[in-house]
């Protein structure tokens, strides 16, 4: 039955996409300056049917109609409501649906918002958008069909795995698609603006908001994810370089840079053609990521079954889309000329694109590099934290500086003055450092560097945040905030990194394991029963051996049992100034367990000066709106 | 269209990476054991289910023309269903040995699942926490090895051995 409605929603969708392609192109040959009526109607029809499909879906899923082979292997009808409905997208087939929906909506809010604009560009844009959502319904349908049914129909589902049963996890998904999906929109208004010749300021206008809501969500689903992995995964980190990770920030380095080169393209009316490229590579990236994990050639928490059919038909359209993309680019593309002056803002906005090209290319290199290897000559190796730490590190020094600099340079041409300010306030952020060399610890040159960076740029937004308060000027608060943010997640990381204490060892029931800082007494264990599981919780007590002060720490081993699989739950807590972080895990067949404790110093610092990245521009926006 | 350097390393550049992705979709990533056909078996050392001072090592398999290690368990229900190919085999008087690892398993189980069903078994060896089958390339049981003089092997089945498999072997002992 959903199944029926499911696919059928599908296909009008389907039939609607093609019918807007052909009258959008019959509406291009007409010389009026609106949009035709029938396209804003067959637009509306199609957001409606595929917001319905994903309903379905989620119907499915809470009713655990296990006709639909996708709710059968994803859900179970023990499980928790809020996990029941996060299961619509955590699977492949669920997934690409979400993955569907956001290119319509983008589409159809694109068309709807961008009134004012020239219409031949309006309907490339929404033509070319169209030709990404056929894409992807036809894999979604020949493919991967969330809707495909079973019978006869089983009287129980296999279940979520249970380390996604998460309530960060169940909303990193949807975070990180309408920041990946998002970008399709830009993608299509690029390769349009090249068609229709409209470019340049007014092009500029038509996507910065939507540049901005799609990296404030990407931020923000980057962050969700990596809280998830530090409280669920178990291994005491934020960030691990993994590949996924990896292919999340490419994207991520490719909007950064979009976001500012966009202002100097509305303000100036040049860099062009670099603002197109980013365009054009964000939502490619984002594309070869979802491929990359998709398809098994990467192995990672993130890798659904994998089926090698689905690899081809992504990297078919990737393909696809690479080559449309760099026909239409090479044909239209009109060389500029650039004449920046060394003290403007222009050529520190330049900076940051170089400074996040060089971020991409790293780690694109550390992420292909393996898999090219492998493919070549069969050799396999993994690229891990120590490349990306040498070879990124050094660079997010000058990369602060500039950061912190660069937004008190005007347009075209600024005075020296703002030089002998930047001078004295890195002897201030020097003299914060060395206290904190002094009192607090030894650490190498490279980390002084870093910290001293990190203060300038610190003090140098909080000097600006003094000015704001002054003289009101709204514009500069979204800037101040995430710049602010950057500063702040850089240092508390390097403290973090710093002034952690680690230590890993196995004890049983009973016994006292006294460490540098800590004595851990393992005093009991217990067993309990959850909802969907059966938890054993290990009862820690831990002293604090300079004040003496006693708390305690209760890690879980949780059993679930559709499909049995076990996981670890840390134990933490949480404090302002730093992190208790504790992990058991058995020892098979022994009494033993194995005991991870580390001390991490202000670990709710990372996670909030990485918001305040995000937040930044979420106040951005909504001083879009104010404005208008 | 102008054709220019740039355009010609740009295009090459992201040829050469799509081509390298669709070579990376046709190997494959996973782990296949049958892959160990033709290598040789080497250093394994296994004690006897019921008595810890007998020992079987790789010279006790050279003096067999043929050897089949098959890997089972009293919990495992496909190694019943195989049990009577194994039984047959045993009975066929070809010139073959038949080793059983009892994987992961109690002794009391083990015994009372050859009391049961019959003993195919020259010897019993145990692996009681699966270390040495994962020595032999196994993943999971039943699976067998068929090995040679030169310790070499020559079939490998994965799951359960039926008619067919039951037939490959004797034809390859021949």
């Amino acid at each position: 039955m959903l199944s029926n409605i499911g696919i059928s929603l599908l296909v009008l969708v389907l039939i609607l996409s093609f019918l807007i392609i052909y009258n959008a192109s019959l509406d291009l040959k007409i010389s009026s300056q609106s949009v035709k009526k029938n396209i804003y109607k067959l637009s509306l029809f199609q957001i409606t049917f595929i917001i319905l499909s994903f309903f379905t879906l989620i119907i499915g899923f809470i009713n655990s109609d296990f006709s639909l082979i996708n709710v059968y292997e994803n859900s179970h009808t023990a499980k928790p409501l809020f996990y029941k409905i996060a299961g619509t997208w955590g699977n492949h087939e669920g997934s690409l649906l979400l993955w569907v929906n956001i290119l319509v909506i983008f589409s159809y809010l694109f068309l709807v918002f961008n009134r004012n604009h020239d219409k031949k560009f309006r309907l490339y844009t929404l033509i070319f958008q169209n030709i990404l959502i056929l894409g992807f319904l036809f894999f979604l349908l020949l493919n991967s069909n969330p809707f495909n049914s079973i019978y006869p129909i089983p009287l129980e589902g296999l279940g979520l795995n249970p380390i996604l049963q998460d309530p960060a996890l169940a909303i990193h998904p949807p975070l990180l698609y309408v920041g990946f999906v998002g970008c399709s929109i830009y993608f299509s208004a690029a390769m349009a603006s090249l068609l229709s010749d409209y470019g340049g300021k007014l092009f500029a206008q038509s996507i910065k908001t939507w540049v901005k809501i799609s990296w404030c969500f990407q931020t923000l689903g980057i962050i969700v994810g990596s809280i998830w992995a530090y409280y669920e995964l178990g291994w005491g980190g934020f960030w691990f370089w993994d590949p996924v990770e990896n292919a999340s920030l490419l994207p991520w380095f490719a909007i950064t840079a979009l976001m500012h080169s966009l202002i100097v393209l509305e303000k100036r009316n040049t860099l062009y053609a670099w603002a197109i490229i980013l365009c054009l590579l964000t939502f490619i990236l984002s594309v070869t990521g979802t491929f990359l994990v998709r398809s098994g050639i990467l192995n990672s928490v993130h890798t659904f079954a994998s089926d090698p059919s689905r690899g081809i038909y992504i990297l078919s359209f990737l393909s696809f889309m690479i080559f449309s993309a760099l026909t239409i680019f090479f044909k239209k593309y009109k060389k500029e000329n650039y004449n920046f002056n060394l003290k403007s803002k222009e050529i520190f906005i330049l900076a940051n694109n170089w400074f996040m090209a060089f971020f991409l290319v790293t780690v694109l290199i550390g992420m292909l590099y393996p898999i090219f290897l492998d493919v070549l000559i069969n050799e396999k190796i993994s690229v891990g934290p120590p490349f990306f730490n040498i070879v990124i590190i050094p660079l997010v020094i000058p990369f602060m500086i500039l950061m912190a600099v660069g937004p008190k340079f005007g347009w075209i041409k600024s005075k020296n003055k703002i030089f002998y300010k930047a001078l004295f306030l890195i002897l201030v952020a020097g003299v914060i450092n060395l206290f904190i060399f002094y009192f607090f610890g030894k650490y190498s040159l490279l980390s002084n560097l870093i910290f001293i960076a990190a203060i300038f740029l610190i003090l140098h937004s909080l000097l600006d945040f003094k000015n704001f308060i002054n003289n009101k000027n709204k514009l500069e608060l979204p800037r101040i905030i995430s710049h602010l943010g950057f500063g702040l997640l850089v240092f508390f990381i390097g403290i973090n990194h710093q002034f952690s204490l680690e230590e890993d060892f196995n004890l049983k029931v009973g016994e006292v394991k006294k460490t540098s800082a800590y004595v851990i007494d393992f005093e009991d264990i217990s067993i309990e029963e959850g909802k969907n599981y059966k938890a054993i919780i290990g009862n820690f007590k831990l002293t604090n051996l300079k004040n003496n002060i006693v708390q305690y720490l209760n890690p879980e081993i949780r059993i679930y049992p559709n499909p049995e699989t076990l996981t670890y739950e840390a134990a933490i807590k949480t404090k302002i100034n730093s992190d208790l972080y504790l992990t058991m895990s058995n020892v098979s067949r022994s009494e033993y367990y194995n005991i991870k404790f580390q001390k991490k110093p202000f670990m709710i610092w990372i996670w909030i000066s990485a918001l305040m990245i995000t937040f930044g521009g979420f106040v951005q926006l909504t001083l879009k709106k104010n404005e208008n | 269209m102008k054709i220019s350097f740039t355009k010609i390393i740009i295009l090459s550049f992201a040829i050469f990476i799509l081509g390298i992705f669709w070579q990376g979709l046709k190997t494959n990533k996973n782990y296949d054991t049958k892959n160990l056909v033709g290598s040789k078996i080497s250093n394994f050392q296994l004690s006897e289910i019921n008595n810890h001072q007998q020992y079987i090592s790789e010279e006790n398999l050279k003096k067999n023309n043929y050897t089949l290690i098959n890997f089972f368990a009293s919990w495992c229900a496909p190694c019943r269903t195989e049990h009577k190919y194994l039984l047959n085999l045993s009975n066929s008087k070809k010139e073959i040995k038949i080793i059983g690892i009892n994987f992961k398993d109690k002794k009391i189980n083990a015994n009372n699942f050859l009391s049961e069903l019959g003993n195919p078994y020259d010897f019993v060896g145990k692996d009681i926490d699966g270390k040495t089958s994962i020595l032999f390339g196994i993943y999971g049981i039943p699976e067998s090895i068929l090995i040679n003089n030169e310790l070499i092997v020559i079939k490998k089945i994965i799951g359960p051995i039926d008619e067919i498999q039951f037939n490959e072997i004797l034809k390859l002992i021949q």
